[in-house]
Parts: C-alpha cells; structure tokens; sequence
C-alpha cells in the first residue's frame, strides 16, 4: 500500500511519484477517468499496475493517495 | 587518446571488479554501467541508494551532514545546535563555503560551531536539561537569532532523548522558533536521507507558520530559488539573471536565507529547483499542499542558462519572455568572448565527475559548452530519477559509476586517462600525485561563483589554469620514474 504523489505534468498526463522507491512514471492508463468517477486500475509507463479504490469525483492534483499494487513487477 | 568503445567500456568495468571477492562483486556490478542513452528508466542499467559495502572506501556522508551541513547549515540568521559530541559540528565547521551577508556573532551565524558538547553524564543521564539550559544560554548570548534548530547526532537517538519537548517548550519560552530535526548521522546510507528528514522538519515546524496571513504583499512574479547553497556566492549570480528578467526572488533555500524566507516561500508562484536532490521533498509537498509549481532549473553554463531562462519565462507573462531574451541578449558579448579566449586552450580535453546530488550532471553543458567532453559520472548519494535525468546528458558508451570506491575510482581513472577531474577533497591529492589535474567540485576549489553568466566566466578560467598549468608537465608518476641515481645518496643521508 504505497502512497503515490499524483500530479498533471505539461501534456496533462497523470504523473506518478513514490517517494520511497524514487519510481517517477506517466500513467499510461486509468480504468476511471471522467469528471464523475475517477480511480480504478492505472498502468503506468513502465508495465506495472496499480489500483485506486475509485472516488466519485476528479481528485484535486496534485495530491497524495493510497495505491495497491497489483502485480509483482519486474 | 581515443574514447573507449562500448565492449571495452565493459570489459574495463569487469576488470575492475575482478579484485573483489564474489558477493561484493555481485553487489558492486549493479553499481557501474556503461551509459545508454536510449534507455528512458535508469533502473534498468545502476542501481542506487544502497548501503555501502563494507570493507571498501565510500566517499559517502552522513544523515547529520546532509540535514546540518547542507539544508539547515546555510540558514543564516538561525543558530543551528550540533546536538551531541563536539566533533560533528566542529570538523564540518564552515566547510561549504555557504556565503551570507550579515555580522557573523550579531545577527548571523553561518560560519559558527554551536554544540552541546555531549560528556559521558550526559549519555548515562540523557542530556535534556542541558539542551534547555543552551537555548537560554543562546538567548542571553545572541538576541538577535531568528530561531533555533536542533540537529541530532548519533547518541542522541541512540539513548532516546525527547528533543522535541525541550524544543516545544523553549518556543513557548522565548517565542522563536525552535526545530528538533532528527538527523541522527546512523539513519539511512548516506547524507541522502539527511536532505529527506531536513525537508520534512521545514515542513512540519517553519512551512506552516505564516498560513492564513495575507499581510505579506504578493506580486505576479514571486519565486523562490530552491537548492542553491551559495557555495562560492552562487546564489547571488543566480538571483540578478532572475531579478533582471523581471522576477522577484522572494526567497533563497537556504544559501544566505534566513528563517522569514522561508516562511513566505509558501506566497509564491513558481518554486524554481536547482538542486533537486536535496529539495525536491519540500517542493512537492508544497505543490500537493499550497499548489505551487515546481521546475527544475540549470545555471551552468550559458546554453543551459538560456535554456533554463527560457524555460522558466514559459511559464510567465510576455514580460518575462521578453526579459529573458533581454538578459540573454545583454550577457551574450561576455560569454561568447569567455568561449572564444578558453575554448581554443581546453578543446577536445575529457573530464571525469564524482560529485554529490545534482552536479555530476549539471556541470557537464558548462564543459561541453568550452568544447571539453564530460566521459564519466557518478553520484555518492543520488537515486534512481537522478541517474534517470543523467543518461540523456552523457554521451554514448561513457562510465556511471555511483558511490564509486576509492579503488575503482583509481583503477577507471588509470585506464580512461582523463585529462581533468572534478570532485571531493578526499579524492583530490591521490590523483593530483597521479599528475592528473583535479577540480574540487564540491566546494569549487575554494573559487567561484560557477553559477550563472558571471560564474561561467570563472568556471572556464578555473579549469584553464587547473588544466594548463605548467606544473603538470614536472609531475612524473611513481611507476613511470626511472631508476634514480640519487638512491644511494639518499640512502646514506
């Protein structure tokens, strides 16, 4: 359960900071991304997977979360 | 002598790592590659912010270094206790070179030593007490200090002493601020962590202090200059290109900064970092929290100060953007004339690096820009997204090495034969007894400015007379001296 730092960069992709493991990845995807409902499944650049408990609302970036990491990675 | 191919660049690494014995071999093997530029993740080729091996000489510091002698050193008008034995504070005493303007002993305290001298009671009994009676003590002494901080070294996390009692209480007394930071020197594996725990003490004792209050007058074109020491007066040739092109430098972290600073830096609009290793923390805490933005900048150098200047005026009005041409346009005549008298002396000449957290890929545009070509650099204590902002900056098939050992360090530097090399002052007289010539980069050999369009020109004449001086020519290295007739001589002296 690592607390991700998210934030919009220039091109207004999700911007993925774990401070503890220094891993700053583009999300490449999010399962929920509209002003209703946001969260869900997001892959990020590198190939790794985490999940978001989604939110009825657009989060205000930046902000801190609690991610779940879904697979092992490499 | 021609640069090395990608095959011998390798071979030259496992040779290197020969000597050690299998599981330090495997652990340093993740440590040194040979730089790709089409990678996009470091990852992939170093690992970094491991613990040291032990047995083999890092160059690495400690927490207390990172939070005492880089972040919370330089704030001026602060006086900063090495909480703890003497010796920390005094050793690092003023080392840095963090200029300051201000009476030091009246209304500053950069180049001080405060401690409270830890004895053998104040183990056995803690060391509470006497850390309350020091801040009294400072405040008869020194009334006009802005505030106390309170670095930790080792024993005082080891026998458990409740520093931030004593600090809540001696605020409440004599009404400053006063930070208990936990830096104690054994957290972590390098001075890394040091800049972490330091970040995060500003953000929970000094940040918050002025929320709520609008009395400070806010312009459009507030910055803060994030991560500039003032090693040298770096800072200072930062803040007029800033201040030329029309933006107001509201706060310097933490070279010749002070307290009040700090606390209005949450007022600004755009944080600009420089040295993103030690203050990125705050940075982002700072845009999650007051929704600051944050860009990191690069003053070495005039194409990567024109391309900072452009970068950073992107994201103002047309004013700034004309400001920065403006300043760009108005430097031009010096540093072409800096180019044109040192590049012809240092052409084609090759560097090696081994700095701390942001140079050893900052510098490397200043010397390519004096036609010198950067073919090794490594951290001592940076992470992952450092190396990751590394590769696109060096060359091809060039070494990365991080937290090289003194023995590797020798061994690349024997066989890639360098004609400068920029790092530490432990490092300094082995290679100067080499006969290679050498640059202190942490401290810039006791010079400087490097920063900016002013530090450039002092940055190129530093490395010409390092380079071309002519005492290089009479330094012969031990094992290429002939047999020498004096022997007997000597012998019988």
């Amino acid at each position: 359960m690592p607390s991700v730092m998210l934030k919009k960069n220039a091109e207004g992709k999700l911007v993925f900071y774990v401070p503890k493991k220094d891993l700053e990845e583009v999300a490449e995807s999010i399962e929920f991304d509209s002003p209703e409902k946001w969260g869900g499944e997001v892959l990020l650049s590198d190939g790794s997977k985490y999940y978001f408990e989604p939110v009825n609302a657009q989060p205000d970036f930046p902000v801190t979360l609690r991610a779940k990491r879904l697979d092992s990675g490499d | 002598m021609a640069a090395l191919t990608r095959e011998e660049t390798e071979a030259l690494i496992q040779e290197v790592l020969e000597v050690y014995p299998e599981q330090a071999r495997k652990d340093r093997a993740k440590h040194l590659a040979v730089n790709d530029q089409s990678l996009e993740k470091s990852n992939k080729c170093i690992t970094s912010n491991r613990k040291s091996q032990p047995g083999t000489m890092t160059i690495r510091g400690c927490a207390y270094a990172g939070s005492k002698g880089v972040v919370w050193g330089p704030i001026k008008d602060m006086i900063h206790i090495s909480h703890g034995p003497v010796g920390c504070g005094q050793y690092s005493r003023a080392g840095r070179r963090n200029y300051y303007v201000g009476t030091t002993g009246v209304n500053t305290f950069g180049t001080m030593n405060f401690t409270s001298d830890f004895q053998e009671k104040d183990i056995v009994f803690g060391g509470d007490k006497k850390l309350a009676k020091i801040m009294h003590e400072i405040e008869q002494l020194f009334p006009l200090n802005k505030g106390i901080s309170i670095q930790s070294e080792c024993p005082i996390g080891l026998i458990g002493d409740d520093i931030e009692a004593v600090a809540k209480k001696a605020n409440k007394e004599i009404g400053k601020p006063v930070v208990p930071v936990r830096c104690e020197g054994f957290r972590g594996v390098s001075q890394s962590l040091g800049h972490h725990i330091a970040n995060d003490a500003i953000r929970d004792w000094v940040l918050e202090n002025r929320d709520g209050d609008e009395s400070f007058p806010t312009t459009p074109y507030d910055v803060a200059v994030i991560g500039d020491y003032n090693i040298g007066g770096d800072a200072w040739a930062s803040r007029t290109l800033l201040e030329e092109m029309g933006l107001r430098v509201v706060a310097q972290w933490s070279g010749d900064g002070t307290i009040a600073e700090m606390e209005k830096t949450p007022k600004v609009k755009l944080n600009l970092i420089h040295c993103y290793r030690s203050m990125n923390y705050i940075a982002r805490h700072m845009e999650e929290k007051y929704k600051i933005p944050w860009i990191e900048y690069n003053f070495f150098g005039p194409t990567k100060i024109a391309e900072s200047l452009r970068k950073i005026a992107a994201l103002f009005d047309e004013t700034i953007q004309e400001g920065a041409e403006r300043v760009i346009a108005k430097y031009q005549s010096e540093y072409d004339a800096v180019i044109a008298k040192y590049k012809p002396r240092l052409l084609g000449k090759r560097v090696m690096l081994y700095v701390g957290g942001l140079r050893p890929r900052h510098v490397i545009g200043a010397y390519e820009d004096l036609g010198m070509e950067v073919v090794g650099t490594g951290y001592e204590f940076g992470h992952n997204d450092d190396y990751d902002r590394t590769i696109k900056e060096m060359g091809n098939a060039t070494l990365i090495y991080d937290d090289v050992t003194g023995y590797e360090f020798e061994e690349f530097v024997k066989r890639v034969k360098p004609d400068l090399i920029g790092s530490g002052i432990k490092e300094k007289y082995i290679f100067q007894k080499m006969g290679i010539p050498f640059r202190q980069m942490h401290s810039w050999d006791y010079s400087g400015p490097y920063h900016g369009y002013d530090g450039f020109a002092i940055f190129a004449r530093d490395m010409d007379m390092t380079l071309n001086n002519p005492c290089w020519k009479q330094v012969k290295v031990p094992w290429k001296k002939e047999e020498s007739p004096n022997v007997a001589v000597a012998a019988g002296a």
